[in-house]
């Protein structure tokens, strides 16, 4: 009767085992190391670099205890921080700004494990140390910028057509467009409505004056914020690779938010600094009428021709280009790569807005032949992307950037063009930093709650139930076993509200552990047989145990739903350790149970501490 | 071991009268401490700053607001807490300046006064965040009630269900009265624990209402009343127990949680322990009085399991069914 049949015996014994292979990676620790990155998204990550590494640690003689290379980069571990910080230092100075140094930790774990997939439980920041920031990107500026650029686009559009108008204004969100008649405002309207459909035309008087008022209808609206947000996004990519971070997070949040996670940033104004600066793109011409050599070494030292400035190309190349900005990168609406129809080279594709469009043309018309600079200024350094040369006209706000060596590069210069500069203005709104120290008191803090909150358990449990009282506790600490090891496996990220609700998973599953064992003792009070006793115990708790876990699901996941940061993460422990107790209270105490007592011939007497009969 | 020897059912149902007194008493002492004194807010439900400050040696409290006090910020609050090294600084909302540039002034501030302080935790939350937490704090508290009410309507009976809910939101109110009344901090982690605590005293409930309804299969000429003492007595020595196991858990993270789990477990306690209380002694008589019975209990296993119900009664009579 109490006898499990051998596949259920096999299941919870290689649950175990899984739990406890998951498990392992959290006892390792974890050794210092140094995380070697492309800074630009240009730069390859090859086997190569790899080879870089190893043999600069080779002349520099510095003792590592492994190098890996994975998707995001070069890993390399050490065995004392004194290691890791001189590896840093000869790195950086051996590889130069091309890639970006970052100090990190690596799990100690076995070899074998990694290739498991079984890694250390992912710590969250108020575990670790570091700095979240939530940024809210204003929409509102966004949208106005885009009506700003219709503005424009609406003046060239109707001066093309020869349609007279009194003036084209801005209203917070909405284009307005004036005429003195209605003739000359339905000839508009079937153009504007032609070339963009996107947009809502109504239409009003003013006195004398027809007005067309254009708004942007709630599809382009969302297209532009979500544009805005991407952009955004990627400009945060490229300013914090700068910054030397071994894992941050940069995720969206809802429609109109950015979460940016800095896993041991403590200088917290210097992280500030780069999030928040504006980077921008000119285009300039080339100045071709200089470019002897006398005048470009004068230039290199400084004194650089009237109306000119020198800058570097990518390859290091000085360029002397004129002061004179012809577009920013504010006229550009998108950028992507493309291939050349004639030639099937690869190209990036520029997308103007009107304005941008006009001027572009002008200034094309007027220089076939010559050399056009694209410039990116960050941080105060500016660097010639890529300077092409002019073949002709360029009208309709399309131009193409030839002269890319692949499609790779075409990508990453389109990405850069785009990523230059922020789409729509942000703000922190949120910031919580936690020192190192906070964090590794804090983990202990969690550590202990949970460690002696178990032994008392425990012991109460030992003294109360006697064997099925040990069962019960080692039931209990194969759940807290499954738990750490499904958090390691998912790599959910683990806070400190995530730490207590470990500890109060504990302190409710034991419930079930309770109710199994009441009900046992009341059987065996009602003058059941020892074996049946047992049955009937786990049968009918059953019921039970399922009831009380569905409620605390309901509240567990509404909490997951509504929650955010630390909170989400309590949520998602409770859930799991909700889920992982219904397994281990039943089904693995039940196996433990069944092998105590099922085998036995006969069972006078359970252990299961005295029993007052009625 | 045993610690409960019970050998006749304990009338609990006939002090009915007295503990809904004493759970109405405390009821409205809660709301009216949180009408009078309100709840004292955390930065995250009102935006503003919080950080912890740590010292080498005991901190000259009169210095560090000298040094808050110096950037112009006379609402802030400079006050020990842990130990007379840590200092913990509130600051409110500044109109015209964002949470992170507030901090990062603050925190220059500070070193520039002793540049041997340590910022050990920074909290910048803007008002607008703020407030969007306090909806969705107050949102999830709904759908929680709303999912357990559903559910116990499903598994038991509509009567059962809003029983247990009013039992819960009662223990809430009273947990809000006594962060009300100690003027304690409510913060996110505090709403999570309160959130926590419906979940797992709706447990309570279940457990006693489980057997409430296998009662009324066995005991089929005990009255209304008896079966409901029955099943309360049967199942008090798990109730017991198990919260005195989950109480121990939180009493730990009490002692060695530290500043952040604090209150965190100082709702749970005070949950656990008014949980016991009005799951049982509350839920139970309003489902009395609400007209629970064996016809419509039973009247729906009946419909669900067919045949089974008879099975179940032959089976075990139980002894203490005709104490």
């Amino acid at each position: 009767m109490n006898r499990y049949p051998m596949w259920k015996n096999i299941l919870v014994a290689v649950m175990i085992l899984i739990g406890f292979i998951y498990t392992i990676p959290n006892f390792f620790g974890e050794s210092p190391a140094v995380q070697i990155t492309p800074a630009k998204s240009t730069t390859k990550l090859d086997s190569a670099l790899l080879g870089q590494v190893e043999a600069i640690f080779k002349k520099e003689n510095i003792q590592y205890d492994g190098v890996y290379l994975d998707a995001r980069g070069v890993k390399a571990r050490f065995a004392s921080t004194d290691t890791q910080i001189k590896a840093k230092d000869v790195l950086q100075a051996g590889l130069g700004s091309d890639y970006t140094v970052a100090l990190n930790l690596l799990s100690r774990s076995p070899d074998w494990l990694r290739s498991l997939g079984a890694k250390p439980m992912y710590l969250g920041l108020d575990l670790r140390g570091g700095v979240h920031f939530l940024m809210q990107v204003d929409m509102k500026a966004a949208l106005s910028k885009a009506a700003e650029r219709f503005v424009g686009d609406f003046r060239s559009v109707l001066r093309k057509e020869r349609i007279s108008y009194v003036g084209v204004t801005r209203e917070g969100d909405e284009v307005q467009v004036r005429f003195n008649s209605e003739a000359e405002l339905i000839k508009a309207r079937a153009i504007i409505t032609k070339e963009y459909p996107n947009l809502t035309l109504t239409e009003s008087t003013d006195g004398e004056e027809k007005i067309l008022k254009a708004s942007l209808s709630l599809v382009e609206q969302k297209h532009i914020q979500d544009f805005a947000i991407k952009q955004n996004i990627q400009t945060l990519h490229n300013r914090i690779n700068e910054l030397g971070v071994a894992e941050p997070i940069i995720q969206q949040q809802g429609i109109d938010r950015v979460v940016v996670q800095l896993p041991g940033v403590q200088d917290t104004a210097k992280a500030k600094e780069i999030i928040g600066r504006t980077a921008t793109l000119e285009i300039r011409m080339v100045d071709e009428d200089k470019t002897d050599s006398l005048t470009m070494e004068n230039a290199l030292k400084g004194q650089a021709p009237m109306g000119d400035e020198v800058y570097k190309d990518r390859e290091g190349r000085p360029i002397l280009v004129k002061k004179n900005v012809v577009l920013t990168g504010d006229y550009i609406t998108d950028a992507g790569p493309g291939v050349d129809s004639q030639s099937g080279r690869s190209t990036v594709n520029v997308t103007l807005d009107g304005r941008g469009a006009r001027i572009f043309q002008q200034v094309t018309r007027e220089n076939v032949g010559k050399r056009m600079a694209i410039l990116l200024i960050e941080k105060g350094s500016t660097e010639v992307v890529t300077a092409p040369v002019i073949n002709g006209e360029i009208g309709g706000g399309r131009v193409q950037i030839t002269g890319m060596a692949n499609t790779q590069e075409a990508t990453d210069i389109s990405l850069l063009l785009r990523a230059g500069a922020l789409a729509a203005p942000m703000d922190i709104v949120e910031e919580r930093t936690v020192g190192p120290s906070m964090g590794q008191e804090n983990i202990n803090r969690g550590m202990h709650s949970t460690l002696w909150g178990f032994l008392a358990i425990a012991v109460m449990m030992m003294i109360y139930y006697m064997a099925f009282g040990v069962v019960s506790v080692a039931a209990l600490a194969i759940n807290l076993l499954l738990l750490v090891a499904i958090l390691s496996m998912l790599q959910a990220t683990l806070t400190l509200p995530g730490l207590a609700a470990i500890a109060l998973a504990l302190g409710m599953a034991i419930d079930a552990n309770v109710l199994i064992n009441e009900r046992i003792r009341e059987e065996l009070r009602n003058g059941n047989t020892p074996q049946a006793s047992i049955h009937a115990g786990y049968d009918r708790a059953w019921d039970t145990i399922l009831d009380s876990n569905v409620t605390t699901l309901i509240a567990g996941l509404a909490l997951f739903m509504f929650g955010t940061g630390p909170i989400k993460g309590f949520a998602v422990v409770h859930v799991l350790g909700i889920l992982t107790s219904m397994f281990s209270a039943v089904l693995v105490s039940r196996a433990f149970v069944n092998l105590i007592y099922g085998y036995r011939r006969k069972v006078s007497k359970l252990s299961i501490g005295q029993i007052f009969k009625a | 071991m045993e610690l409960f020897r019970i050998k006749n059912d304990i009338p609990f149902m006939s002090y009915g009268r007295l503990t809904t007194a004493i759970s109405l008493i405390t009821f409205i002492l809660a709301i009216v401490f949180l009408a009078t004194r309100g709840l004292n807010f955390g930065v995250d439900f009102t935006g503003g700053t919080v950080m912890e400050v740590n010292y080498p040696q005991a901190a000259n409290l009169e210095n560090v607001r000298k040094a808050v006090d110096s950037i112009g910020l006379k609402e802030a609050t400079v006050q020990n807490f842990g130990s007379s090294r840590d200092v913990l600084i509130r600051l409110p909302v500044k109109t015209g300046l964002s949470v992170s540039q507030l901090s990062e002034q603050v925190k220059t501030a500070l070193v520039a006064a002793d540049p041997k302080a340590e910022i050990r935790r920074v909290e910048a939350v803007g008002a607008q965040v703020g407030d969007e937490l306090y909806e969705n704090g107050g949102l999830a508290l709904f759908f929680v009630s709303l999912g357990i009410v559903l559910y116990l309507w499903l598994r038991f009976e509509w009567r059962f269900a809003i029983a247990a809910i009013i039992a819960n939101m009662h223990d809430v109110v009273i947990i809000l009265g006594f962060f009300a009344f100690f003027q304690w901090e409510f913060n996110l982690t505090v709403l999570a624990a309160i959130l926590a605590v419906l979940g797992y005293s709706v447990n309570e409930s279940v457990v006693v209402f489980d057997r409430v309804r296998e009662n009324f299969r066995k005991m089929r000429k005990a009255s209304v009343v008896q079966v409901i003492d029955n099943a309360i007595t049967r199942t008090m020595s798990r109730t017991i127990i198990t919260h005195t196991m989950t109480q121990t858990m939180v009493g730990s993270m009490l002692l060695f949680g530290g500043e952040v789990l604090h209150n965190f477990a100082l709702a749970l306690t005070i949950g656990i322990l008014f949980g016991i209380y009005s799951s049982v002694l509350v839920a139970c008589p309003i489902a009395m009085w609400l007209g629970v019975n064996r016809a419509n209990l039973i009247g729906d296993v009946e419909k669900k399991e067919g045949g089974k119900k008879v099975e179940v009664e032959v089976a075990e009579p139980h002894p203490s069914d005709f104490a």
